[in-house]
């Protein structure tokens, strides 16, 4: 538990806290951005280079700002707010909380005996772009494979809407 | 010594640690570098502005700026004590917070890329064994301090602006990632120092930079354009120039904010023109192993001061693109050759070296250059315009 692993989850749990309790939609997005700078900062601070600096790539640089174009374009003008109790928070803190139980119980338990921590590896970006191309290529072509599908079908949305426009 | 000269600086640092102790001596070279890099680049930045406006001013068969001292070389100054004198006016109906953050993130997001740049030779912040990879992830930080701008001034054509120019940024993002993937496939490795490294070296009096290389060529090319378009400047300034009186998202900002968003937007330049040094143009190596004895720093200074001349020689010569023509272009040309590049790359290192790599390379290069521009020209049945006139 050092200062800096607190001092990132403390970052990470207010800016993921505050996107589900503001008030303003696009407050709520940048504080959850600030969250997902905090995931991967800690990333980084376990020494997983690639998969920090990938996941502001992703996250920060595209799902961010897919989240903040869907919120522009379907609201219209005004104050974006929401109701700040509603009867799903009763049943989502439950089930959120019981999962955190259950994962809080397992870690601190002997579920996991602590003599199975294996050391630290060194995992160097080569390594990751070796077991990607020899042992799991399979699930590289098959997402590749989805996001083009994603790909073809956000264009063909976009030519009928346009065609529909016409 | 030439190797006296080259290290002074990396000497003086070591000087200076000896005086700290042991303990802080980690923070302190952090602090060294960090305050070496607000210092440098800023000074660039304001020797930038007024060249700009001087050579702007030229290629327009105007003067400059010539009034602020000889020359016009206090311009910056004047230009400092006017931003900082004036009224900061924030909209009554403006998201506070967030508009006050949109530039601190702008600059911070644009000043932590110099963190993986190697200004000379062991001059470099941060030498990450993933620096390349830090650099796009940061660069992705700025098209949210551009959404945060537009949204938060609670004005229609700021929102419209914002949206233009993120729209902007991501496409161009695409062709900028794939054409810096040829040199990491060639370099075998994402850190910036060993990809200077690689290109350190000399056949004769050739150096081995990558931009020597037909695929090298075509990758800088197409790097070099991607930033004109990251960094939003002519001929891709819609989001800023939009019909002049708009300033697009920063519309709101005055004052120093408004300078922060200038110099938000000059030090990505100066970011991705020294991502360009690094990885094409061989970093701080000289041109010709004879001029060895230069220090490294002065090679990429220089090299960046080409690149800044040519940024500037593009704004004064070509019209500003459309919205559409500017993704058209991205989409449908840049990225094909960007693909298409990183292919060519794989047959320049698969075949023997020799003058038949070298036309191999070249045809495929020029060929799908050509044949893509002909056919998208071809689609727009453009013709010779011809103008009626009032009689």
């Amino acid at each position: 538990m050092t200062v800096v692993f607190l001092i990132l989850a403390v970052l990470t749990t207010a800016g993921m806290a505050a996107a589900m309790g503001l008030r303003n939609l696009v407050h709520c997005v940048l504080a959850l951005t600030v969250g997902f700078t905090g995931l991967a900062a800690l990333y980084l601070e376990l020494g997983a280079q690639f998969v920090g600096f990938t996941q502001i790539i992703v996250y920060v640089g595209a799902v961010a700002i897919l989240a903040v174009f869907v919120i522009m374009m379907t609201q219209s003008a005004g104050a974006l707010t929401r109701p700040s109790l509603s009867s799903f928070w009763v049943g989502g803190s439950l089930v959120a909380g019981s999962v955190f139980a259950v994962l809080a119980w397992a870690i601190f338990s002997r579920v996991i005996p602590r003599q199975m921590l294996l050391p630290e590896p060194e995992v160097t970006v080569h390594q990751i772009g070796d077991a990607l191309m020899h042992r799991f290529v399979l699930p590289l072509e098959i997402i590749g494979l989805l996001l083009t599908v994603a790909l073809i079908g956000a264009v063909v949305l976009a030519i009928r809407e346009r065609q529909g426009m016409q | 010594m030439p190797e006296t000269i080259d290290q002074i600086f990396v000497i003086l640092k070591h000087w200076v640690l000896g005086y700290v102790p042991a303990e802080a001596q980690p923070v302190f070279s952090a602090l060294l570098s960090v305050v070496s890099v607000l210092v440098v680049f800023p000074l660039l930045f304001a020797i930038t502005t007024l060249l700009e406006r001087k050579a702007l001013g030229r290629i327009q068969n105007r003067y400059g700026p010539n009034r602020t001292g000889p020359y016009g070389f206090l311009q910056p100054v004047a230009d400092a004590v006017k931003s900082l004198t004036k009224e900061d006016i924030v909209p009554h109906t403006a998201d506070g917070v967030v508009h006050f953050l949109a530039p601190l993130l702008l600059v911070s997001a644009a000043l932590l890329a110099y963190a993986v740049l190697p200004v000379g030779r062991n001059m470099i912040v941060a030498n990450l064994n993933a620096g390349v990879l830090f650099f796009f992830a940061v660069g992705s930080l700025v098209e949210l301090a551009v959404f945060m701008a537009g949204w938060s001034s609670r004005n229609k054509y700021s929102l419209l602006g914002a949206m233009r120019a993120i729209a902007q940024m991501i496409s161009y993002e695409v062709p900028l990632v794939l054409a810096s993937i040829v040199v990491i496939m060639a370099a075998g490795s994402l850190s910036t120092v060993a990809i200077v490294k690689m290109q350190a070296a000399y056949t004769g009096i050739w150096p081995h930079w990558f931009v020597f290389t037909p695929w090298g060529f075509a990758g800088f090319v197409l790097f070099m354009i991607a930033a004109t378009a990251e960094s939003n400047r002519s001929p891709f300034d819609l989001p800023e120039g939009e019909s002049e009186i708009i300033a697009g998202y920063y519309i709101e900002y005055s004052g120093f904010k408004f300078a922060l968003f200038f110099l938000g937007e000059y030090l990505g330049m100066f970011a991705t023109s020294g991502m360009a040094i690094t990885l094409f143009l061989g970093g701080w190596a000289a041109p010709f192993s004879f001029l060895t004895w230069v220090p490294s720093y002065f090679w990429f200074f220089f090299k960046l001061f080409v690149l800044i001349a040519g940024f500037i020689w593009v704004r004064g010569t070509l019209p500003r693109l459309r919205m559409d023509q500017l993704m058209n272009f991205a989409w449908r040309f840049m990225l094909p050759m960007a693909l298409l590049n990183i292919f060519i790359a794989g047959v320049w290192h698969f075949m023997p070296a020799g003058p038949s790599r070298w036309l191999v390379c070249v045809v495929l290069v020029a060929a799908p250059c050509i044949l893509l521009s002909r056919g998208l020209k071809q689609e727009k049945k453009l013709q010779v315009r011809t103008y009626r006139f009032a009689e």
